[in-house]
């Protein structure tokens, strides 16, 4: 099932355009990985989708609803979480305060201590740390409490930017088993990489962005072993 | 600890603490110096905090406060002269327009309401600016506030640049503690709400508080409008404890005092606030008066260097360099005076064991 349709997204940026008509599909339960080079409007596209910046023209369309001119309270309770890039975690709040952050829009009070459990379960480490502060943890646990905090918000579909970025080579590979739990799980997930073989290898779908385009798309394993994907993003071997 | 447990305490420490007040003032008498000094630091207490709702934990760097604390305190006394004094008041202005009075504590609560009300109509252009700009924006709010109460034809309600005099005021010590006691008691139930939560995030980070759902606007309007009304109930207290007032006293130098305190007790620390607020009044008023004195010793042969009306300003401002330099985050820094009676690292190992 189509969860995701973006049509012909265009964004602006202080005259720069940063997006020149996007269009892409995301299914339900996959997992869709954006891959570029910096600059290519991987990220805007996210904070689009999400809301924090609003497109010059095109449509969102989120599980059969218009989603475009939505602020991004209406569309978190949509379904659709962020982990933002660098994480963003609020530093100065305790790792159990930032999960609560995450549940903002949900009055369900026990639900919520119920979820806090299940993060607590999925990340051992948040349940060491439950009453330091974010700011005083490592990249990786930050990563880890990041994507527990859009977790929180029972997403059903979770947009995560460059979760790998400036992480420890094991902690990359931690975090993209958590991503394929949280799809076994049932959780669609859009995901922007520069590690882009990692991304592809986990990927069901993916789309190649360049100055504001989409330039490829295909199966994971199709721009895995694509020639140009390879020259411009895989290296060499 | 249980919760049960702890509000019991609490209520016997604010219980005692009354306790201790009244036998102080008993005992020191209503018009020494140690009274006058609580008095005053308790309203500045209620004040500060209220300002480090904004500055501290919603992360708005707002400079309006002696304008919303001038708004406070001109509705309480404009309200609650008496109407057989308002003649003597209002000797320009033919006993002024009002044509009633209202009780003390009807006075207080409006003093807060007319400037939630201010806040809330200059919020909605100023908050969407950022940082330093949302400062001066308020800074010049403050001194426009100052300058329209002081405007000759307003004067049949605020009495112009003239005095106001003989509404009510404090009759004992106990009364400006209550007041900021219940005051600062809802503040710090509100920072520990789920909003109090989002004003925390928006502090940390916008944008991330933003995609979790936080409605950026609706928020900071929120601590904004509830700021300014306690900083007009302070305002109206403070009208109470001097007796009498004239708007020229509420410069901008008075938000500047109170930011120091802010920034000294710590900023996003309720009782680092409270505790600068009686260490600062009580300095400036009392134990650092003798900087201002011309001091001779040895029988009239010495004179004291440097001691002269002015000096004691000269010594702030050395410490407030201090405070910058060297303990940026203040006294408490985010700390409060119960986290150091139980500290994060037992709170730790409640947590893992429960």
């Amino acid at each position: 099932m189509n969860m995701l349709k973006v049509t012909d997204l265009k964004v602006n940026y202080g005259g720069i355009e940063a997006l020149k008509g996007i269009s892409f599909d995301v299914h339900q339960g996959q997992i869709v990985t954006l891959i570029g080079a910096n600059g290519a409007g991987k990220s805007t596209t996210l904070r689009a989708i999400s809301g924090l910046v609003r497109p010059s023209s095109g449509s969102i369309n989120f599980m059969g609803r218009d989603i475009t001119s939505l602020n991004s309270q209406k569309i978190v309770a949509e379904g659709i979480a962020l982990v933002p890039e660098g994480r963003r975690v609020f530093a100065n709040l305790t790792v159990k305060e930032n999960l609560k952050i995450g549940a903002y829009l949900r009055k369900d009070k026990d639900e919520i201590e119920e979820g806090i459990k299940d993060i607590y379960q999925r990340f051992p480490r948040l349940k060491e740390r439950e009453w330091q502060l974010a700011g005083t943890l490592s990249g990786g646990e930050q990563q880890m409490l990041a994507v527990g905090r859009a977790m929180m918000a029972k997403p059903k579909l979770m947009m995560m930017d460059e979760p790998s970025l400036g992480l420890a080579p094991l902690v990359v590979r931690d975090i993209f088993s958590i991503i394929r739990d949280l799809k076994s799980e049932g959780i669609t997930i859009l995901l922007i990489e520069q590690n882009a073989n990692a991304a592809l290898r986990c990927a069901d779908y993916g789309f190649v962005m360049e100055t504001g385009h989409i330039t490829m798309t295909g199966t994971g394993e199709e721009l895995l072993v694509n020639e140009d994907v390879k020259a411009a993003y895989l290296g060499s071997d | 600890m249980k919760k049960s447990t702890k509000n019991l305490i609490n209520v016997a420490l604010l219980i005692a603490m009354f306790v201790v007040l009244y036998l102080l003032e008993q005992s020191f008498g209503k018009r020494s110096m140690l009274i006058t000094v609580l008095k005053k630091g308790a309203i500045y207490a209620l004040i500060a905090v209220s300002m480090n709702l904004l500055n501290g934990f919603t992360g708005l760097f707002s400079l309006g406060q002696a304008g919303f604390m001038l708004v406070g305190a001109y509705t309480y006394a404009v309200l609650t002269i008496p109407m057989a004094k308002r003649m003597a008041v209002y000797q320009y202005y033919d006993g002024g327009i009002i044509p009633f009075t209202v009780p003390a504590l009807v006075g207080i609560l409006a003093a807060g309401l007319l400037a939630a009300v201010l806040a809330a109509l200059i919020g909605l252009p100023v908050l969407r600016l950022k940082s330093d700009y949302l400062a001066i924006a308020t800074l010049g709010f403050a001194e426009i506030i100052r300058a329209i109460i002081q405007w000759d034809a307003l004067g049949p309600v605020t009495n112009g640049s003239n005095l106001l005099k003989t509404y009510p005021t404090f009759t004992t010590v106990l009364q400006p503690f209550l007041a900021a006691v219940i005051c600062i008691g809802l503040i710090v139930l509100l920072i520990n709400s789920t909003y109090g939560r989002a004003f925390k995030a928006i502090r940390d980070d916008e944008i991330a508080a933003e995609a979790m759902g936080i409605n950026l606007f609706h928020h900071k309007q929120m601590a904004f409008v509830i700021s300014s009304f306690f900083a007009g109930v302070g305002g109206a207290l403070l009208a109470m404890y001097q007796g009498s007032l004239q708007a020229n006293a509420f410069k901008s130098s008075m938000t500047y005092e109170i930011l120091l305190i802010v920034v000294i007790g710590g900023m996003g620390s309720i009782s680092g606030s409270v505790l600068a607020s009686f260490l600062f009044i009580a300095c400036s008023e009392w134990w650092l008066r003798f900087l201002d004195t011309e001091t001779y010793l040895f029988g009239g042969t010495f004179k004291v260097p440097f001691l002269r009306s002015g000096f004691r300003m000269v010594v702030f401002s050395i410490v407030i360099m201090i405070v910058v330099l060297f303990f940026r985050k203040g006294i408490m820094g985010e700390r409060e005076l119960w986290d150091l009676v139980t500290p994060r690292k037992k709170k730790k190992q409640e947590g893992t064991k429960g």
